[in-house]
């Protein structure tokens, strides 16, 4: 039964994963901007070197990506190198593939968002249990409020903030980029160079902590005083178990569960939730990698980023779904 | 139970009001009462007299908006007496459940979804008995749910596995876990369907008796009262009215409140759920002036208004509140009770 569970549940990814990447094959071919073009465009603009036939050049290089053909045929041949594993070429960056221009930024967001993903899980969900917690002490309870006015600041406006007081003004952390360009040639795997990447990672990791941290700590703090009030426990209580025991086992454990959920769900949006505070900081991750395709249009790289982030969703919501009935035993596996 | 044997409770004008918004709710309002070895003590009253607010005080888990006032909860023990009311929190920690244990009403709820009862009942045993070894603990689990008429796997299953009465009788087991001198019952079997009821209120009267423990029963069943107290207690606005043996409580009620209590249950078998008597429960944030109860007394005089009544204790042993029996001959509160007690009925003990 749980195989067939799980098989149900594959099955499922697929049918999720092709009908997002479907859906996203069609989206930026509403744009007018040619990306082609755009390239050349802005070549011209960078050397001042003006082909004599930009229309052809445009036709070759549009045959070349196959843009010519009718957009079913386009379609269909995408899917057919994406089933080899070939996400193509980048227009923007040709003759660099996909491929290699998502290697290159990919471990940097996964660095920057899966740390801060987790520290703001493990700090709201902290915040927000011992703010519904009845013997919290006052200012404890009072931390959520202000956490939530932080939190309905855009994470780039928050960014701004600490780059132009903590960077600029202040001169404590470095203003930008992802590890001292002059210092290090390249990514290395020394300790000077990764004191120096941590250096440069502490004004965006904060920038996203503060404006996402108040949503954890509000939702736990809803769930625990439910979950605070339950009768089983006052019952813990009543049976004379510690506190921290109740705290944990019988509060927490239950109020935990839909944070969990999120976790999940926060886990699959950490490319696209950290695309302006990454460009903003000039972060060489996914998220200034999609900002530079958006702009540019090219279709090619949109995709790319587009597919880790539909699998990311996907694969951990799968993961969830799986997991759950171990963290809930009323959940059973029979769900599709 | 014979009144003079040594109570293994002792509370004494016990005080315990809840600070609202609408000023100060006085949900117990001085109440004595002694509870013997053994005895089980039947507790009635309208809904939201205080009955559950008194067991609270007694477990010591009155929250805020509530206090404790003032009054003593004495519990005698192998180890000595303990004030209950005056234990730190710490203590009163290790006093819950191996002196005194509390089965809650709500058994839909009052297990953690999401451990096993296994791990619900070595939690009180650890709680309690830190170095206890695990297997010892196991045995300890499985003789108290064997005691409730569980099999062992019980132990094995999540709460949303049982059935209520299942889960009823989980938490009866937990109660008896570390054979506490006093249990409490608040309505224990009030969500459950009535032949359930009976069967859970027989293994709760049986494993108090193997025990040895008293218990106080908190409900409005009537029926439930007659079939399993010893005495019953009548509480009235934050106050108990009257102590009365069962028997004479269900024949001679002496309280006017009680003899409406009694009054009113249907009539076949003498049982059944009470429903209320006419006029308002009061407020217990503005009490009448004297006797609570005046306002829907038949009986009332004028002392009744002005003064509380004192608590009279009868030459059989019983206990009332009322100046029927204190200011009133002789005769005439003989009188009284012939008019206002029901017809003694048949099978009114089981
Ligand atoms: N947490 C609380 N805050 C404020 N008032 C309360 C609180 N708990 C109880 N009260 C008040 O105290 C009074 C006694 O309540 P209690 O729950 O003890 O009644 P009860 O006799 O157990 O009623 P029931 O038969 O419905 O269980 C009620 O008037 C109630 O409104
Ligand atoms: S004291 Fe007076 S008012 Fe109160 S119950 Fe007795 S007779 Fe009635
Ligand atoms: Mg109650």
């Amino acid at each position: 039964m749980q195989l067939t569970y799980l098989i149900r549940r594959l099955a499922f990814l697929v049918f999720v994963v092709w009908s997002a990447i479907t859906l996203l094959f069609f989206l930026p071919r509403l744009s007018p901007i040619n990306p082609v073009r755009e390239r050349f465009a802005e070549l011209q603009r960078s050397t001042g070197w003006a082909p004599r036939d930009l229309e052809r050049l445009v036709k070759v290089y549009e045959v070349k990506f196959g843009l010519n053909k009718p957009l079913h045929e386009q379609y269909l041949e995408y899917m057919g190198s994406l089933l080899r594993g070939d996400l193509g070429y980048s227009i923007m960056r040709y003759p660099r593939t996909v491929g290699d221009l998502i290697a290159q930024a990919l471990p940097w967001t996964i660095g920057l968002l899966t740390v801060t993903t987790l520290l703001t899980f493990a700090i709201g969900t902290g915040i927000g249990a011992l703010a519904a917690w009845p013997r919290s002490p006052q200012w404890v309870k009072g931390m959520v409020t202000p956490l939530v006015v932080l939190a309905a600041i855009p994470p780039y406006l928050l960014g701004l903030l600490l780059i132009y007081f903590v960077a600029f003004r202040a001169k404590l952390l470095p203003m930008g980029g992802a590890y001292t360009l002059g210092r290090f040639a390249e990514p290395e795997l020394s300790m000077p160079f990764l004191l120096d990447v941590a250096r440069h990672a502490i004004l965006p990791a904060l920038s996203l902590i503060l404006s996402t941290v108040g949503f954890w700590a509000l939702g736990m703090r809803g769930m625990g005083v439910t979950v605070q009030g339950e009768d089983y426990v006052t019952f813990a209580e009543h049976k004379g178990l510690d506190l921290s025991r109740i705290f944990y086992a019988y509060y927490v454990r239950n109020a935990i569960l839909p944070q969990v959920t999120a976790l999940a769900l926060a886990f699959g949006s950490i490319v696209s939730s950290g695309i302006l505070v990454e460009y903003l900081y000039g972060f060489p991750g996914l998220g200034s990698l999609l900002n530079a395709a958006i702009l540019a249009n090219d279709f090619f790289v949109i995709y790319g980023i587009g597919l880790i982030t539909i699998l990311a969703v996907a694969v951990s919501m799968m993961v969830v779904d799986l997991l759950y009935p171990l963290l809930d035993p009323r959940i059973r596996y029979t769900r599709a | 139970m014979t009144a003079n044997a040594m109570p293994v409770l002792r509370v004494r004008d016990l005080r315990v009001t809840y600070y609202t918004d609408a000023g100060r709710v006085a949900a117990v309002n001085g109440v004595s009462f002694d509870l013997a070895p053994g005895e089980r003590l039947g507790l009635v009253g309208e809904s939201g007299c205080g009955k559950s607010t008194l067991a609270l005080a007694l477990m010591r888990m009155i929250k805020p908006p509530g206090r404790i006032e003032s009054g003593s909860a004495v519990v005698r023990t192998a180890q000595g007496e303990i004030d209950l009311l005056t234990l730190d929190e710490a203590a009163m920690r290790k006093v819950r459940l191996s002196v005194i244990s509390y089965i809650p009403q709500g058994a839909m709820n009052a297990l953690n979804p999401v451990l096993r009862v296994e791990q619900q009942m070595l939690d009180a045993l650890q709680a309690h008995m830190p170095q206890m070894p695990r297997r010892e603990m196991l045995a300890r689990a499985e003789a108290a749910l064997e005691s409730v008429e569980l099999s062992r796997d019980v132990l094995r299953r999540y709460p949303h596995e049982l059935s209520g009465g299942m889960k009823q009788r989980v938490c009866i087991a937990i109660g008896i876990l570390l054979s506490p001198r006093v249990i409490i019952a608040d309505e224990p079997t009030s969500a459950l369907d009535v032949v359930v009821q009976r069967q859970v209120m027989e293994t709760l009267r049986r494993v108090q008796e193997q025990l040895g423990a008293s218990l106080i029963l908190i409900g409005h069943d009537m029926g439930l009262m007659a079939q399993v107290a010893h005495r019953v207690a009548v509480m009235y606005a934050g106050q108990f009215v009257e102590i009365s043996p069962v028997h004479a409580m269900f024949t001679q009620p002496l309280h006017p409140y009680a003899q409406a209590l009694i009054q009113s249950l249907p009539r076949l078998e003498n049982r059944g759920v009470f429903h209320g008597l006419p006029g308002m429960a009061p407020s217990l944030l503005r009490l009448p002036s004297g006797c609570a109860f005046h306002p829907r007394c038949a009986y009332v005089m004028d002392a009744c208004r002005r003064e509380a009544p004192p608590t009279v204790s009868t030459p059989d042993g019983r206990l009332v509140q009322c100046y029927l029996y204190a200011a009133a001959k002789e005769g005439e509160s003989a009188a009284m009770q012939e008019r206002a007690s029901p017809q003694p009925q048949e099978g009114m003990r089981a």
